[in-house]
């Protein structure tokens, strides 16, 4: 099921050189009791994706707290060893490799953590926090390491002053400004941007998320982009991809995505997020899911969002509907798609 | 305190703690308390010259001779011995007191040092290296905290000879104690530290320092140790007036540094067997250990206060 390319409506072509991609990708965490510590059973926190990231996009993983999106990302950047499946990044399978090789290629994956509280060593300056990179990968800077950690605290509209000083004294925002200058050390390729912002005031999240913007285009950045709700990353993502419970369910062009999204729990996630487009606004009534997401320890078999969908039939149950291709660039895993090209008639087609 | 505006150095937790620490007063009491018995031990034996007084030296003339009791109220406080002087032979308590000191701080000390650091690797490996690892170290940790280690101190002291590995007399005496206590509970600490290295290796710093490539040393001593210096200050000085404690019923039950040496534990068991004709007797090395351990609880505890990063 490789994505076939016809020209979608995209601003970037998908024609673009792959960055990264993803097959099979799953992560379960064992389970252990007992003295002994026996395996009882497994946390399913990823559970077969498929994806892959162009170079140059911003790529948007989104779904409710607890569908696996920090494990995915941990994936990427491999702190994480994956159960099965396969990452290449740049041609290279990164899945399985030793830490020893793959410290070099570290510069090049870098991550921007969910809580900007834990995510700076409160015993460490900004200026050695943002320093450590160098350190670490043996980079050499003219002019010196804090040369060059002032002119990154700059760029990310720090001060260069704040080099002495400590995490504590920071705001929220300012501290995932300063985990954003200790990302960009290194220059990177791609950068897994672990919810960047929902830790913050809403009055800063768009701050924060426009110079993530800026980078990109000065840096030439890749962004794979994580997020819980599809409002914060509507208007930076080229292709977005909604996950539950440790699977893809649908992956599309952000246009199409908020314009014609297929997977019923897409629909309803949009349903959530404040429309300024009054049609649809007028069209759509919030869709309220039944019931809380169900445990990735024993997640529903075959789709696993029937036990909250609402167009859940028999089939649902029984089998399970693949990551398909339904419109140019435009992949969905349901039995019963939404907005399909050809009109809503349902596909009763099963797993090939 | 006042705030200066603009181009201030950052000011670190540790200066924060200071600052905090500073404002509590009866940690700040505690600490003086600390400093001053740590002054007199160590000068213990210039404030005796200075006061005149000797800690072995008989004063029998003072003793009346039928009750073996100090002559005169108060143990027989007078000008030349102010805390008085000892039944039966008449030493000069006040300057026993101030040598107690060195031996029940410095065993105290030592024993705490020993346990620390004891407590400190064997958390830190539990806590990092998890798996069994963590397994075999906390199974340890149980097996050390059920020793039943008043017996087996007691026992040991008995059985090693007078001279050991080129240590003998008090310093041998010392060692054994310092040993005893402080290989025995390295469990308090170490547990306390696993369990700070588990939720410390979990934060996030740590998956940034290995995101860029860091090697476990550096996690270890860059990322791991500066923010477990905070709990083992506190830790240690909390486990400063047990052992002082500790070393006091060891002497109390004669498995201490032997006679002449002056400890207070020892002090407090011939008190005991006096305590009906001279119950005073029981009063000084008494409340010298109250005071010290009180001391050291009130500051520890401060230093707690000061340091949590969560009352923040
Ligand atoms: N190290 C781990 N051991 C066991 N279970 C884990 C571990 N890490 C994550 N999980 C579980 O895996 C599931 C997915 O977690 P993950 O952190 O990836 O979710 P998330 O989508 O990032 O959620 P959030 O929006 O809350 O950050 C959760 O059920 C979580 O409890
Ligand atoms: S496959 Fe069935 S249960 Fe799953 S989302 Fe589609 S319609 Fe709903
Ligand atoms: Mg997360």
């Amino acid at each position: 099921m490789t994505t076939t390319d016809t020209d979608s409506t995209a601003a970037k072509s998908p024609t673009g050189e792959e960055l990264l991609s993803v097959t099979g990708l799953v992560k379960h965490f064992p389970i252990r009791r007992g003295v002994l510590q026996r395996q009882t059973g497994a946390v399913q926190a990823v559970d077969g994706l498929d994806f892959t990231v162009t170079k140059g996009e911003t790529f948007s993983l989104v779904g409710e707290s607890g569908c696996g999106k920090t494990t995915t990302g941990r994936l990427l950047t491999r702190l994480l060893e994956p159960t099965a499946g396969k990452i290449v990044f740049e041609g290279r399978d990164i899945t399985h490799m030793s830490e020893g090789k793959i410290r070099p290629l570290r510069k090049d994956v870098q991550m921007i953590f969910q809580d900007p509280y834990g995510s700076l060593n409160p015993r460490h300056t900004v200026g050695k926090i943002v320093g450590a990179p160098y350190k670490l990968q043996h980079v050499k800077t003219e002019g010196g390491t804090k040369k060059a950690v002032q002119e990154l605290l700059e760029l990310v509209g720090l001060s260069p002053e704040h080099y002495n000083r400590y995490p504590h004294e920071f705001s929220g925002g300012q501290r995932q400004r300063i985990g954003i200058a200790r990302t960009l050390a290194l220059r990177p390729k791609l950068i897994v941007a672990d919810e960047p912002v929902s830790a913050l005031d809403v009055s800063i999240q768009a701050q924060v998320v426009n110079l993530l913007e800026d980078l990109q285009n000065e840096f030439d950045l890749t962004y794979v982009m994580i997020a819980h709700d599809l409002s914060v990353v509507r208007h930076v993502s080229d292709r977005v991809a909604v996950m539950y419970l440790g699977k893809i369910v649908e992956i599309a062009d952000r246009v199409d995505l908020y314009e014609t999204p297929m997977h019923p729990y897409t629909l309803a996630l949009l349903s959530a997020v404040p429309i300024p487009d009054t049609k649809r606004r007028a069209r759509q009534e919030r869709i309220r899911l039944q019931g809380d997401v169900p445990s990735p320890i024993n997640p529903p078999p075959a789709c696993r969002f029937h036990t909250r969908c609402w167009k859940a039939q028999d089939i649902c149950k029984t089998v399970e509907p693949p990551l398909l291709q339904l419109a140019p660039g435009h992949q969905t895993a349901c039995h019963f798609p939404e907005n399909q090209p050809g009109g809503d008639a349902p596909k009763t087609g099963t797993a090939g | 305190m006042v705030q200066g505006v603009g181009k201030i150095e950052g000011r670190s937790l540790w200066q924060i703690s200071w600052i905090r620490l500073k404002r509590d007063k009866v940690a700040l009491a505690g600490g003086a308390v600390v400093l001053l018995l740590i002054l007199v031990a160590t000068f213990a034996p210039l404030i005796c010259k200075i006061i005149g007084v000797t800690p072995n030296d008989f004063h029998q003339d003072l003793i009346d001779p039928s009750l073996q009791t100090p002559i005169g109220k108060w143990n027989g406080i007078s000008a030349d011995h102010p805390f008085g002087i000892e039944p039966v032979n008449g030493r000069d308590i006040f300057a026993r007191i101030v040598y107690g000191a060195r031996i029940s701080l410095l065993i105290a000390f030592l024993a705490t040092l020993l346990s620390v650091g004891i407590g400190t690797v064997a958390g830190v490996v539990a806590g990092y290296f998890g798996g069994w690892v963590d397994s075999l170290i906390s199974r340890l940790m149980d097996i050390f905290l059920a020793f039943p280690l008043v017996l087996f101190a007691l026992a040991l002291v008995g059985a090693v000879p007078d001279q050991l590995l080129g240590l003998k007399g008090d310093s041998l005496r010392v060692a054994l104690i310092v040993f005893i206590i402080g290989f025995f509970s390295w469990p308090y600490i170490g547990r306390i530290i696993r369990g700070q290295t588990l939720s410390l290796r979990e934060r996030e710093f740590v998956d940034a320092a290995r995101s860029l490539g860091a090697r476990r040393p550096y996690i270890l001593f860059t990322e791991l140790l500066p923010n477990l210096i905070a709990p083992i200050l506190v830790y240690a000085t909390l486990l400063i007036p047990t052992n002082v404690l500790f070393e006091a019923g060891l002497s109390y039950l004669g498995v201490g540094v032997r006679p002449p040496t002056a400890s207070w534990g020892d002090m407090l068991s011939i008190a005991a067997n006096w305590y009906q004709v001279a119950p005073l007797y029981m009063v000084p090395p008494g409340l010298a250990i109250f005071i010290t351990v009180l001391a050291f609880n009130l500051f520890g505890d401060g230093l707690r206060d000061a340091l949590d990063p969560r009352s923040r």
